[in-house]
């Protein structure tokens, strides 16, 4: 049969919390970072943030929003990116790898505000940005757009927990049928507040020319954050397609098994595409603004590392993994790409930011940020494997087959 | 339809009021010349005539009730450290050196004329007032901090150190006693007069007539009269007495020299949040247009499906009529030359096989 040995939750027996709890060498590291993780939230939400981050009034944003929210939202962009090839443009090939991209993504988004509570000084206001709209604020527009986004991908991740209760509560069938229906209005819903807000977070850097490095300030910082989430999104779905077929291989169904080769080939060849367009995008760009005078300062080598090793290099890698069939290779470029989504967030957010200011004076995160942000991605894992382990995010339920192949 | 009719759908399109504005941009753009408020006030910071006593700080610490500070305000030689305004201290007084001589500068917020903290916030706690200051209500404040990435001048300060209620701290242009008909407590306390307080308006003109009444003393450039949109304090700057004169208001060429006291002036003439109006104008046009480009590509996958389909289901009938028509033909011979039991027989073989392939090639597709 194709669903080999995959533990599906039944009426009688709907948790399989036995992988989560195994004292294996990954679990028990796990419980050690959980438990670290809840001490420091502790001490962060009773003694301020202050007590656990080097953020000063020269640098308000800094690990929390570069790493959890920067990249954490571009590194989610594997939902719409997929939704969009499968659904829209009619790749029906892609359709096993829409659901753990949908979930991936929700999982990001959700954790992106979970880590967005730790860095706001009044979390518990967060959603007064309703209630005291400041339209002319990009923040305001990345807020909105991140909200309701994170309902659409809760909505579109919903038939996941549905097909999994169906058994004990009936009636939630109504709800994924209804989602089913609506479907192809959530992905273009998707697609259209992941292009604002994947911009806006560029445009959020818009306002402080001053403090930016010229290399990294832009007019065009919106449309170099959208492209590059394309290319994320794409080097996120083949990145997690590594890690799950290392660490839940068993999960996986015959239909997941001979499609991963070809999601891995032809969204490493479109990242190759998109990666390519960004590096002109992101030179025009230079030589366009006159920066070529900065290229040979310190700031000038970083960025040509930048612009070589982590986007040009990733983008060759790409091309040559697509063209010779070579998963390896394309898997390894999707590190190499994930690698300088993060490094170019970091410039923008840490690196480059203030780069007027004397060394003296400028942000190091402290271990405790680091630790915290080690923290959120251990959760979002965590949450992965216990949704994997009960609902059909990598096998199709025997119960809810599909006519789609 | 009528003109009035096409009138009124171009009215509700509010593409009328945008052709009104095209026709007549004087009136239009009314709503975006600085000042907002020609009578709002503001300070003129002439640091040719600052000591560095730190009496502005101290009668601010004062004023605002802050908690004091672990060195007494009568110690000057913290000038000579470079310190930046902060949620306990809402001004300080740095000594730069510009040009091999000391010169004082007092920081706090300049109160812009359309501030980039206002317009950053996305909670609306920042407000310019009709008086000229820019206020702070931290009773909606969600702590992002963005104001300060906004901010081109680092002045809010924030307080990391508090768990229930951490705020953004800035000078408030003392608004209270503004309110009380009093002068702010800096400009109140400053003995040397380096603090001019006055109408903004009045203030720039009483500027360039100390430029151009003391040739020679000052750089030809009041930094805040445009920076960043306009401020509502301003900042004279003595000359390079060794240089060669500064040609006037030349953001460019007193660049260097101001950048000795701290201040960049290649902010620009434009408030700092209109940097991102274009980015928030395609907004709606991506709202827009992105339904109509996905759902556009939807349609044309469907309806390719669609064609191909077709294309199938009329290949598959004609190969399914070609078979029929040489089976009835084949067995019609069968049954001229062999009779009728042989055709029979010859009929269900074929259907037999026939049914055969069919099931086989299901199979093959279901694997």
């Amino acid at each position: 049969m194709e669903n080999h040995s995959i533990v599906i939750p039944t009426r009688e027996k709907m948790f399989n919390m036995g992988p989560l709890l195994k004292p294996t060498l990954g679990n028990i590291i796990t419980w050690i970072i959980l438990a670290v993780g809840l001490v420091i939230t502790i001490i962060r939400f009773t003694q301020g943030i202050g007590s656990v981050a080097n953020l000063d009034d020269n640098q308000p944003w800094g690990m929390w929003i570069g790493f959890d929210l920067l990249c954490g939202v571009c590194l989610a962009a594997g939902g719409y990116f997929t939704t969009v090839a499968c659904y829209v443009m009619g790749m029906k090939h892609f359709h096993s790898a829409a659901r753990p991209a949908v979930l991936t993504a929700f999982l990001g988004y959700l954790f992106v505000v979970v880590a967005l509570l730790y860095d706001l000084g009044h979390p518990l206001r967060l959603p007064y940005m309703f209630f005291f709209p400041g339209a002319t604020s990009v923040l305001f527009e990345v807020g909105l757009c991140v909200a309701t986004y994170l309902t659409v991908l809760f909505v579109e991740f919903s038939v996941a927990p549905c097909e999994w209760l169906a058994s004990r509560f009936p009636i939630v069938l109504k709800w994924r049928t209804f989602v089913n229906k609506i479907n192809i209005l959530l992905t273009i819903f998707g697609v259209t507040l992941s292009t604002l807000h994947q911009s806006s977070l560029g445009s959020l850097y818009l306002i402080c020319p001053g403090k930016l490095h010229p290399l990294w300030y832009s007019p065009f910082i919106p449309m170099f954050f959208f492209v590059s989430s394309m290319a994320a999104g794409a080097s996120m779905v083949i990145l997690e397609g590594f890690f799950a077929h290392k660490g839940v291989h068993q999960y996986m169904d015959a239909t997941h098994l001979r499609e991963s080769d070809n999601v891995i080939l032809s969204f490493a060849k479109a990242a190759s595409f998109i990666l390519m367009a960004y590096f002109m995008l992101k030179f025009i760009d230079m030589l366009v603004q006159n920066n070529m005078q900065y290229l040979m300062t310190g700031y000038g080598a970083w960025w040509l590392l930048e612009m070589f090793g982590f986007v040009l290099l990733p983008a060759l890698l790409y091309a040559k993994g697509s063209r010779d069939g070579n998963v390896k290779l394309c898997q390894y470029a999707s590190m190499n790409a994930v690698a300088g989504i993060v490094f170019n967030r970091f410039n923008i957010c840490m690196v480059a930011f203030n780069y007027q200011l004397p060394s003296a004076e400028r942000y190091f995160p402290s271990i405790w940020e680091i630790m915290i942000s080690v923290f959120v991605v251990t959760m979002i894992v965590t949450a992965y494997r216990f949704i994997v382990y009960h609902m059909p995010i990598l096998y199709e339920h025997p119960n809810f087959k599909e006519a789609h192949h | 339809m009528n003109r009035r009719k096409f009138l009124t759908l171009l009215g509700s399109a509010g593409v009328a009021s945008t052709l009104a504005q095209a026709a007549a941009p004087t009136e239009a753009n009314a709503g975006h010349v600085f000042p907002y408020y020609p009578d709002s006030y503001g300070v003129l910071h002439d640091t040719t005539r600052c000591v560095g006593c730190r009496r502005c700080e101290e009668a601010c610490n004062k004023v605002n009730d802050l908690p004091k500070p672990d060195k007494p305000f009568s110690d000057l030689s913290v000038c000579n450290t470079k310190r930046r305004t902060s949620a306990t201290n809402w001004t300080v007084v740095n000594k730069y050196e510009m040009n091999g001589k000391p010169v004082y500068r007092k920081l706090q917020c300049f109160h812009c004329q359309d501030p980039a903290c206002a317009s950053a916030c996305f909670a609306k706690c920042f407000q310019k007032q009709p008086d000229g200051s820019v206020t702070y209500d931290g009773t909606q404040c969600v702590g992002c901090r963005y104001c300060m990435i906004a901010c081109p001048f680092y002045a809010p300060g924030f307080e990391y150190n508090l768990a229930w209620d951490p705020l953004v701290k800035k000078c408030t242009f003392c608004k209270p006693r503004l309110d009380r008909n009093e002068l702010p407590g800096c400009v109140e306390a400053c003995p040397m007069e380096a603090l001019t307080f006055g109408r903004r308006t009045d203030l720039i003109k009483v500027a360039h007539a100390r430029i151009n009444e003391n040739p020679g003393k000052y750089l030809d450039y009041v930094y805040g009269e445009h920076d960043a949109g306009g401020t509502a304090w301003m900042v004279l700057a003595p000359a390079n007495k060794n240089g060669a004169p500064i040609p006037p208001d030349n953001p460019i060429l007193a660049g260097p020299e101001f950048k000795q006291l701290g201040l960049d002036t290649h902010l620009g003439n434009q408030p700092m949040g209109e940097l991102t109006y274009g980015a928030l104008g395609a907004v709606p046009m991506i709202v827009a247009f992105w339904p109509v480009l996905f759902g556009g590509a939807y349609a044309m996958t469907k309806r390719r499906e669609a064609m191909q389909q077709e294309v199938l289901d009329k290949t598959v009938r004609e190969a399914r009529d070609d078979v029929a028509f040489a089976v009835d033909a084949a067995v019609r011979k069968i049954q001229e030359t062999e009779g009728e039991g042989a055709a029979d027989r010859c009929r269900q073989a074929m259907a037999e096989a026939l049914k055969a392939r069919e099931t086989a090639a299901k199979h093959g597709e279901d694997a």
